[in-house]
């Protein structure tokens, strides 16, 4: 008796689940469709509005260029290659740049954050100086860069690198003063030498903020590299850019500005996976799972 | 009482130094931002024999926590000392664990990770750490857990991981501050009754903070009673209620527990009004 009226009770909990799930599904996929279709709908009113405006003569095609100009020069770019080598070659230089600067500026970015964060002293000593390097404009820093050490890859690397070494560096040293106190307490207490309180605690938490900063980095690195390209360069995207910028074609310079997004989209996916790797331990975020 | 305490497993060379603690005269001042003193604790004088339970009761803000992080060599006393065992403190005492209210769990650790955190800090090798911490984790009834985060756990599961990492080393002295107060009232029984049995396996001394006077009187041998700003000792209650007290929900029906429940609420009282108070006070 108890049995089937368990058993009925478990059916009507399936078919309850069933009811219930069903029209979830297909609120969400609805919800997708209209997300999807939304996007397409910007996509083509900003691209096509361009393209028309232009077309028509409100907007001179001279100046802004014109989105199948765009595309035009994309394919020359990629079919005839530039005065500067084939486009694979500059980008090729472009990117090493951006990313050897990446590392570098990221390495001395958490190295000095952490060092500074964790030691008061040498934090009241050279923060004022870290403050007032932030304060200037750095990207002049490159004109200097290519007078000092030429045209090669090297001033690029090094302009990526300050670039980046700001954002990483605030960020680390940051995330070292929140350091949850009990947790320090907790290993000292446990017999932490100071370098294993470092590797344990410190590091670890301070993670968080580090790999937060490095989305924006890489971003920094591609700046850097290409505005040290623009002053002065023997390859890469920044010189076809700037030459671009002599003969008046600005489809070029869009068509460049396609290229790097791409570059660096990629590059933002690849952090986000390192992202995932790094912070599995994180509970899920309410408004990361919902976002986008 | 002639108690026979059971001789405890060595514990890492540290074994036969005996864990009295003797906290005499200590102060301990603070600067405040505006360049003021503040005295936290004024001439604290505490005795905790070696495997006893000693609560600390009193309060808000009676420097119970600052007396803690003295005895754990966390901060330096402005006067007075802390001697455990035979040795005056200076510098972080070995053979100590602390367990905080806010559970000091690695987020970023497993929970295995986390209660092998204490015997790889004094260089066991991963191996046997690794079995150790298996093994603790199975004596708080939490096998099966050892791949989740911390996050993953329920508030009661994690005070088990808490615990378990922090009696793995073995610690001649346990340090607890508020170590349940932020545990709803059916998990708090659950925890204590764990805590007791697990105490009366290793018989650490254990200092033990506490608002909870039921808790102070349920677990302890000794219950010290704190005066408020600056903090000092007011009384000293020896509980004899036998042992092993078996489970602290049906011992606080017991006329004895309830006779000295009573009476160490009458010297706590005043304290707690006058806190009250003064803080009322500076409020308003």
């Amino acid at each position: 008796m108890t049995a089937v009226a368990q058993s009925n009770s478990r059916n009507g909990n399936k078919e309850q689940a069933l009811e219930v799930k069903a029209p979830a599904k297909n609120a969400h996929g609805r919800r997708t469709m209209w997300i999807w279709v939304g996007r397409a709908v910007l996509a083509i009113a900003v691209v096509g509005g361009w393209q028309w405006f232009t077309e028509e003569g409100w907007v001179d095609k001279f100046f802004f260029g014109q989105p199948s100009m765009i595309w035009d020069s994309l394919v020359k770019l990629f079919t005839e290659g530039t005065a500067f080598g084939t486009i694979w070659e500059n980008l090729w230089v472009t990117v090493q740049e951006a990313f050897y600067g990446f590392l570098l500026g990221t390495l001395v970015g958490v190295v000095l954050g952490i060092l500074l964060g964790s030691n008061r002293y040498l934090s009241a000593v050279i923060g004022p100086y870290i403050r007032i390097v932030n304060s200037i404009p750095r990207i002049v820093l490159g004109s200097i860069f290519i007078v000092a050490f030429g045209l090669g890859v090297f001033p690029k690397v090094l302009l990526a690198a300050v670039l980046v070494f700001f954002v990483v560096f605030f960020n680390a040293f940051q995330g070292v003063r929140e350091v949850d106190q009990n947790l320090v307490a907790n290993v000292r207490v446990l017999g932490a030498s100071p370098l294993q309180v470092a590797t344990h605690v410190t590091i670890p938490s301070a993670m968080t903020w580090i790999i937060a900063s490095l989305h924006t980095a890489f971003g920094f690195a591609i700046i850097g590299a290409l505005v040290a390209e623009v002053l002065g360069a023997q390859k890469g995207i920044g010189l076809i850019i700037s030459q671009a910028q002599g003969t008046f074609d600005p489809n070029t310079v869009f068509a460049c500005m396609v290229i790097i997004a791409v570059i660096t989209l990629a590059a933002e996916y690849l952090i986000s996976l390192l992202e995932h790797s790094l912070l599995k331990w994180r509970p899920p975020n309410r408004s990361e799972a919902q976002a986008i | 009482m002639g108690v026979n305490h059971p001789q405890r497993p060595p514990a890492d060379g540290a074994a036969d130094d005996a864990a009295r603690i003797e906290i005499k005269g200590l102060t301990k001042r603070y600067l405040t931002p505006k360049g003021e003193t503040f005295t936290a604790i004024r001439d604290v004088t505490v005795t905790v024999e070696p495997g006893q339970f000693c609560s600390i009761v009193g309060p808000t803000g009676c420097g119970k926590s600052t007396t803690l992080a003295q005895v754990s060599g966390l901060e330096k006393p402005s006067a007075g000392s802390v001697k455990v065992g035979s040795h005056i403190v200076d510098g972080i005492t070995s053979g100590v664990s602390y367990m905080f209210q806010a559970d000091a769990l690695f987020p970023w650790k497993t929970v295995l990770g986390n209660v092998m955190m204490g015997p790889v800090l004094v260089g066991t090798p991963k191996r046997e750490a690794t079995a150790l911490a298996r093994d603790w984790l199975r004596r708080v009834g939490l096998a099966g857990f050892e791949d989740r985060y911390p996050h993953q756990l329920s508030g009661g599961m994690r005070k088990r991981v808490a615990m378990a990492a922090a009696l793995i080393n073995n610690p001649r002295i346990l340090l607890m501050d508020e170590p349940f107060g932020a545990l709803d009232v059916q998990t708090k029984a659950i925890m204590q009754n764990e805590l007791l049995k697990l105490w009366e396996e290793l018989r650490p001394s254990v200092l033990f903070i506490t608002h909870d006077l039921d808790e102070a009187v349920a677990l302890s041998d000794r219950v010290v009673i704190m005066t408020s700003s600056p903090g000092s000792v007011k009384d000293v209650f020896d509980v004899d209620l036998p042992r092993p007290r078996g489970n602290v929900q049906e011992i606080r029906h017991e006329e004895r527990f309830l006779d000295l429940q009573g009476r160490i609420w009458e010297s706590l009282k005043d304290e707690v009004t006058r806190a009250y108070q003064r803080t009322a006070g500076a409020a308003a």
